[in-house]
């Protein structure tokens, strides 16, 4: 099987806070991390390896430090890594991104599987993954939450929906995007690390995609942010004193009054 | 290529730009701020007091969108049930097809549908284009991405809207890469600005900012939006049509399939719901959930909960609530044991009603709660359930 995972470098959200005053936001030395949801696509890839054997690349798009975030994914037992890096593909949104995928991983050769994250915490889109499938002219099944089984040329995919699973029949090649369920991700052993450290992140820039600057990063992006401000502050609640059995009572009342007992 | 420019004749070396970069892209130096990196968010733009920032891109050729006309909502549907969303995605239709004086329509697709269709029309439709075929009963990615691209390409709406479902966050970006076009998620807010522009409001970075978002070179606008932002349209007075259309079966791509569908066994799901009892770390055990479930139960709601709790294993992660889980809006949310983390926050701090039970006076849940009670969950549910099962025997 030749695997392909997708990750992104995005700031960690936790350390990510809005000063309600000022309307900024608050980064402590925000430190970057691998997108939460990404751990699991390489664990699932990681996983499908260990079964069926074969071979794991990782791709980014993204400035230079992104390379720790591909080292970060070798260390958890992926084979090679690739770097989309270039000026020009900064700024990109969902349309620019999916493109700048699917022209680097045309020049990987062929692959069996596409593993995304659902959606990414920052972007926190989930239009990459469906987006990429269209450019590289493959199925792709979303919300994916188990692999429930893996054939010769298909696969059958669980995917979460509002009421329920549905089971998803699907060709090889094809995308998946994955949900926290699907499983829990490994840390990164120390060898792995050792290893990783060793190991050379390939870098494809736009010389190496080939094609004009203007549709690559923020000037191939029909969308376009055009304000940012903080969300309005919540308004100060009501805070119910008392022993526990008057605060029920209080409660109770309110609820009442909203219709909602 | 875009460039970002910091006018040092305006910069006061305040050093707002450096904290509000969300990639830490930005130093003070010695003399003036220094990006390095940028990826171009536009958030430090918007940011800076003195207006001293700007980001350049290449120009592009104005072009004629005059041609693309009205608004157009996906209308999907699931057993031959409409879903909610859908009538909220015609209410702010109807309003933004209004201010521009154009028609607004809705596709549907599906298996023996014709009663939906007319159904649809006592929205204020002025058009349902119908799609009724066996073909077309189970949903998927593939033929219903060509399908609705194909009557978009033909009927030319300027805007796109479907709701942010698993099925429309799976549909819209294959109907976006058709078709070329601009795509934004998750909308919370939708105007018409002075340009005749189509104004994207969605959260981002995890519901810390909010960010406006415009598709000004290409046609349509699409937008994914969120269940129970928008309000329900009204009904009235029917004026509109159903267009029943035909597919060209033999250029159908078609290739994965719908082998089984296993219903949650929870009556209504975490989203749908109106009201949500969630339960976090706090309970301490998985047998929290039966106590928490007692009073769902009663007030006719389902049960949530946070990240915690379900990485526990107390809960499944169908129900987790926030960035990771799902984002939810029910009229009633009471949080039980939460202490209410940004990302928890991110997935329900637009509910309606919020109740917070905990007992650290000093948690942030009680900073978004209509009502906070200070106290334990195990002894403050248990006398609320007696109050209501007392009401209810009455
Ligand atoms: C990228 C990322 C994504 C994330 N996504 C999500 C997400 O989708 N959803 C989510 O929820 N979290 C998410 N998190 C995790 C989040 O940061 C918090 O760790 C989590 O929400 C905490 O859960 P909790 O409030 O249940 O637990 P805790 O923070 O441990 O809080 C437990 C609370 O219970 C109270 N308590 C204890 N005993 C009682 C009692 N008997 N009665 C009343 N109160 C009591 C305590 O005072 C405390 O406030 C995410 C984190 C990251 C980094
Ligand atoms: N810059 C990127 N480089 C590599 N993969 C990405 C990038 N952006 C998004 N992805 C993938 O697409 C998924 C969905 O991202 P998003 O659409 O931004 O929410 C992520 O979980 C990643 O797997």
């Amino acid at each position: 099987m030749r695997i392909i995972v997708c990750i992104k470098q995005v700031p960690e959200t936790t350390e990510v806070k809005i000063d309600s005053e000022k309307g900024t936001l608050v980064r402590d030395g925000v430190p970057s991390e691998i997108n939460l949801l990404d751990l699991h696509a390489i664990e699932e890839g990681i996983r499908i390896k260990e079964k069926f054997g074969g071979q794991i690349t990782v791709i980014s798009m993204g400035p230079s430090q992104a390379e720790e975030a591909i080292r970060d994914a070798l260390a958890m037992g992926c084979d090679e890594g690739y770097l989309l890096t270039d000026k020009a593909f900064a700024g990109a949104d969902t349309l620019a991104t999916s493109f700048t995928l699917a022209r680097g991983i045309k020049k990987l050769g062929g692959f069996d599987f596409i593993i995304c994250g659902m959606k990414t915490t920052d972007g926190d889109t989930g239009q990459v993954g469906p987006w990429l499938a269209h450019e590289l002219g493959i199925p792709h099944v979303a919300y994916i939450n188990k692999i429930a089984e893996i054939g010769k040329n298909y696969i059958v995919a669980e995917k979460l929906v509002e009421d329920g699973v549905e089971a998803i029949h699907c060709p090889i090649p094809c995308l998946i995007t994955v949900l926290k369920g699907i499983n829990d991700p490994r840390l990164p052993s120390l060898k792995l690390k050792i290893k990783a450290r060793k190991l050379e992140i390939k870098k494809m820039g736009l010389q190496d995609l080939g094609g004009e600057a203007s549709n690559y990063g923020l000037d191939g992006s029909p969308t376009r942010v055009v304000e940012v401000y903080s969300p309005n502050p919540p308004q100060k609640g009501e805070i119910i004193e008392g022993i526990p059995k008057k605060q029920a009572d209080v409660l109770f009342k309110k609820l009442k009054e909203l219709k909602i007992v | 290529m875009p460039d970002i420019i910091m006018n040092k004749a305006k910069c006061t070396k305040c050093g707002i730009c450096v904290d509000a970069c969300p990639f830490g892209c930005i130093v003070l130096a010695d003399i003036y701020p220094e990006i390095s990196d940028c990826r171009f968010c536009g958030i430090c733009m918007v940011r800076c007091p003195e207006n001293a920032i700007s980001i350049s891109v290449e120009e592009k050729p104005i072009i004629d969108l005059s041609s693309y006309k009205g608004v157009m909502v996906f209308a999907e549907q699931k057993f031959g049930k409409i879903s909610p969303v859908v009538y909220e995605l015609i209410g702010k239709g109807r309003e933004l097809a209004k201010q521009l004086n154009e028609p607004l329509e809705v596709v549907l697709l599906g298996n023996k549908i014709r009663n939906y269709a007319e159904e649809i029309l006592q929205y204020g439709v002025d058009k349902v284009h119908l799609y009724n075929n066996p073909l077309l009963g189970v949903f998927r990615d593939d033929p219903y991405s060509q399908i609705i691209a194909n009557l978009i390409i033909e009927v030319k709406p300027s805007i796109v809207l479907i709701g942010a479902t698993s099925i429309g966050r799976s549909l819209a970006p294959r109907i976006a890469a058709i078709l070329k076009t601009g795509l934004t998620a998750d909308c919370t807010g939708l105007e018409i600005n002075e340009d005749g522009h189509l104004l994207q409001i969605r959260p981002a970075f995890g519901g810390n900012v909010m960010a406006k978002i415009l598709c000004t070179h290409t046609r349509p606008q699409m937008s994914t939006v969120r269940y129970k932002v928008m309000k329900k349209a009204e009904m009235q007075q029917s004026k509109g049509i159903v267009e029943e259309r035909e597919i060209e079966v033999k250029n159908l791509i078609d290739r994965t399939k719908v082998e089984e569908f296993r219903k949650a066994k929870d009556k209504v799901s975490i989203i749908e719901a109106d009201v949500l009892v969630s339960g976090g770390k706090g309970l301490g055990n998985p047998e929290g959930f039966k106590l928490l479930k007692g009073l769902a139960s009663l007030l006719n709601g389902t049960v949530g909960a946070s990240r915690s709790a379900v990485d526990e294993g107390w809960i499944d992660y169908s129900h987790q609530v926030g960035l990771s889980g799902r984002t939810v809006r029910p009229k009633l949310y009471i949080a039980c044991g939460i202490s209410g983390s940004v990302q928890h926050l991110a997935g329900m701090q637009t509910s309606e009603v919020i109740v917070a039970i905990n007992k650290d006076p000093n948690a942030p849940i009680f900073k978004v709660a209509t009502y906070g009670v200070v106290g334990d969950l195990y002894e403050v549910i248990p006398e609320l359930i007696k109050f209501v099962k007392e009401s209810k025997s009455k």
